[in-house]
């Protein structure tokens, strides 16, 4: 019986960061309908601006909020320099600029920062919690309660204000949102500050159990971009659910199938969902009327 | 106006490369093909930055037979069909007399048949064995091979009583080469795999294999060949779950960097083989390798202001065989070159003593490699 349950932990350690890339995912989405593939980077560069500002003597606190101020930052950039210059182009080219810019940060990483693999401390120390002879460490609570922050900031954010249906009516038609007084260029700047934060938050949060460097982003990005397709891409309850299941997932085919099979496991359930419900789990059904 | 701009540019630019090239005609070519960039950048870029530190170093002091030693580099990032081009073009535009190179695996084998053509020596930095086995005429390498540190790994296991063993390794290329190699030898040490696990090489958490390993009865300890973070976070799920039971990581992650990313508290009596360079310091002053590693330490650290790394002592031991060999052969005609390799002997460098024969090719036993403890977050040598 304990090794079920670590194999729950695990999979709840190791879910709650599929979860957190997970969802940022959706803002951005849910103002564009672009996939962002920059997401990654923003989770590692929330990890490496962390450590460097903190090996330089900041406080850790300190030095994540810098790291996340800066992601927001390089965000709006990114939306200002590559996004709203091609704003005319078709959904697939800006996926393809978001490519682009994944792979500029990354080398530009390299280049500011270095190529080796850092970490810094937990918040709470590394003392493993014992849960019926089964063990966490303090940093999965930290990641968990994270991740079930930013998802309950995001439903807020989406149902309870007013620039967050601005958000929502961008996404759904650009031209009938400006018609209504919406500043679509405000509400896309907004959203990828917003999701270049909330990646930052969660490489900061996940950096001290996964450890970072420079070209963490693109596995991270992928599991994530996994996790909201599996629950629905844009719903920030399908990005919490598909994140933690996939985790859940993979952590009980390697500890009851095998180890080698983990990640093909995975991916088998992920297709088999999708072709029984293609919007995800939790996905808005998508009606075009012709 | 504008064509005639650039053709400015390029003859100012042909000339300025001229001017530098010209009084180089005389000199010693020595050639290398390096992945200074891309994904093992962390290997190339030590190694270039050595060979170029000893390159001056050496010329400064009158160069070898009294010619000076003209060092052509160029960066394949990685990638074996660069590295293939790089090669040609070392031996028939730069006609190098020798060459040093090729970081990883697949780039020294993609070059090994364009120098075995072409009959010029070649000096590979790259880890598997195939590379010097079967034994090529005009190929040599200075790494050990993972086989070496799977054996030293066992042997050590050997002495403390250990005969079943549990195995956890990453899925990439390293560990998959190595989970296989040890797999290969172990019957001759009489020590049974019980479990045999793998992780992908950037999973965030280990501790549903090691809870299967830690659950097999029998198993007396725990090995973990693997590369990059995955034996960092191993060593931590390790510690996590309380396992109890000796933990040995591989040569891999031999480097204070692994100390620091898995935390001291954790890596607490981990086991693994290591180089001499990394336990320079701790080497008693009887040691016959302790001058040649303390030496490219201090000049590496002071030249680059970055820590010494295993990788960058490849080449210096790749160069020094080099300039060993032009010495004695006293001739730099590529064939004389190779014959006074294959003649090597005793030759003290960064990863051992390496004498060479017309079997073998890499001239390294076992004693290249020394089995070090994790001790309050420093080495100690357990021997």
């Amino acid at each position: 019986m304990p090794e079920l349950l670590q194999f729950l932990l695990s999979g709840i350690t190791v879910g709650a960061v599929y979860a957190l890339v997970a969802l940022g995912f959706t803002i951005i989405y849910n103002a564009s309908d672009v996939v962002n593939f920059a997401q990654g980077e923003f989770v590692m560069l929330g990890g490496m601006i962390t450590f460097f500002a903190h090996a330089a003597g900041l406080p850790l606190p300190l030095a994540a909020l810098i790291a996340i101020i800066a992601t927001a930052g390089i965000g709006v950039a990114l939306n200002k320099l590559a996004i709203e210059p091609a704003r005319g182009a078709p959904v697939v080219s800006l996926i393809i600029i978001t490519i682009g810019a994944s792979i500029f940060i990354r080398g530009a990483t390299q280049l500011v920062f270095d190529k080796q693999i850092h970490r810094f401390p937990a918040f709470s120390g590394d003392q493993p919690i014992l849960i019926g002879g089964a063990t966490i460490l303090p940093q999965s609570l930290w990641v968990i309660a994270g991740a079930l922050a930013v998802f309950f900031c995001l439903w807020l954010f989406f149902t309870r204000t007013l620039i967050g249906r601005a958000v929502l009516a961008t996404a759904n038609n650009r031209i009938a949102a400006q018609l209504v007084g919406i500043n679509t260029n405000y509400v896309m700047t907004l959203s990828f500050a917003m999701s270049a934060a909330i990646g930052a938050l969660a490489g900061v949060l996940v950096t001290p159990i996964t450890l970072t460097s420079y070209d963490v982003g693109l596995a991270l990005a992928l599991k994530g971009f996994a996790a909201a397709m599996l629950g629905g891409m844009g719903n920030p309850k399908g990005a919490l659910v598909g994140g933690l299941l996939l985790g859940i997932l993979e952590a009980m085919t390697a500890g009851y199938i095998s180890s080698q099979y983990k990640d093909a496991a995975a991916f088998v359930v992920i297709l088999a969902v999708l072709f029984a419900m293609p919007q995800g789990l939790f996905g808005r059904k998508s009606t075009d009327r012709v | 106006m504008k064509f005639s701009l650039t053709t400015t540019a390029l003859a100012g630019t042909l000339a300025l490369v001229l001017g530098f090239a010209a009084p180089a005609l005389a000199d010693i070519k020595i050639g290398a093909t390096l992945s200074e960039t891309g994904p093992a950048s962390f290997l190339g870029d030590p190694e270039a930055k050595t060979l170029k530190m000893l390159v001056e170093e050496i010329n400064a002091a009158g160069g070898v037979n009294g010619e000076k030693i003209d060092l052509i580099v160029y960066d394949d990032g990685g990638d074996p069909n660069k590295a293939r081009t790089f090669a040609t073009r070392l031996v028939e535009d730069d006609e190098v007399v020798a060459v040093i190179g090729g970081t990883t695996t697949g780039t020294s084998m993609a070059i090994i048949p364009v120098f075995e053509d072409a009959e010029i020596p070649f000096i590979s930095l790259a880890g598997a064995i195939e590379i010097i086995d079967p034994v090529r005429p005009f190929t040599f390498k200075t790494p050990h091979t993972d086989r070496m540190a799977c054996a030293k790994i066992f042997e050590d296991m050997k002495k403390a009583g250990i005969g079943k063993i549990g195995l956890i390794s990453g899925s990439d290329g390293f560990g998959a080469s190595m989970r296989k190699q040890c797999l290969e030898i172990i019957g001759d040490y009489g020590i049974e795999v019980l479990a045999d696990e793998t992780y992908g090489p950037t999973d965030a958490d280990m501790t549903p294999q090691l809870t299967n390993i830690k659950g097999k009865d029998g198993v007396q300890a725990v090995l973990n060949p693997g590369f990059g973070q995955g034996p960092a976070i191993v060593t931590r799920n390790y510690a996590q779950l309380a396992v109890g039971l000796p933990l040995y990581q591989s040569h891999g992650v031999a480097s204070d960097g692994f100390i620091e990313l898995a935390g001291a508290e954790a890596a607490e009596g981990v086991r693994l083989p290591g180089t001499a360079l990394l336990v320079a310091s701790l080497l008693p002053e009887s040691d016959p390798q302790r001058a040649v590693v303390v030496a490219y330490k201090d000049a590496y650290e002071k030249a680059t202001g970055k820590p010494v790394s295993t990788f960058g002592g490849y080449a210096h031991d790749a160069l020094r065989i080099l300039v060993d060999a032009i010495t004695r052969a006293g001739s730099t005609e590529p064939s004389a070159i190779r014959d006074a390799i294959e003649g090597t002997s005793g030759l003290v460098g960064t990863t051992g003593t390496v004498t060479m024969t017309a079997e073998d090719h890499l001239g390294l036993d076992l004693s290249a490699f020394r089995m070090l403890q994790i001790e309050k977050g420093g080495w100690k040598i357990v021997e």
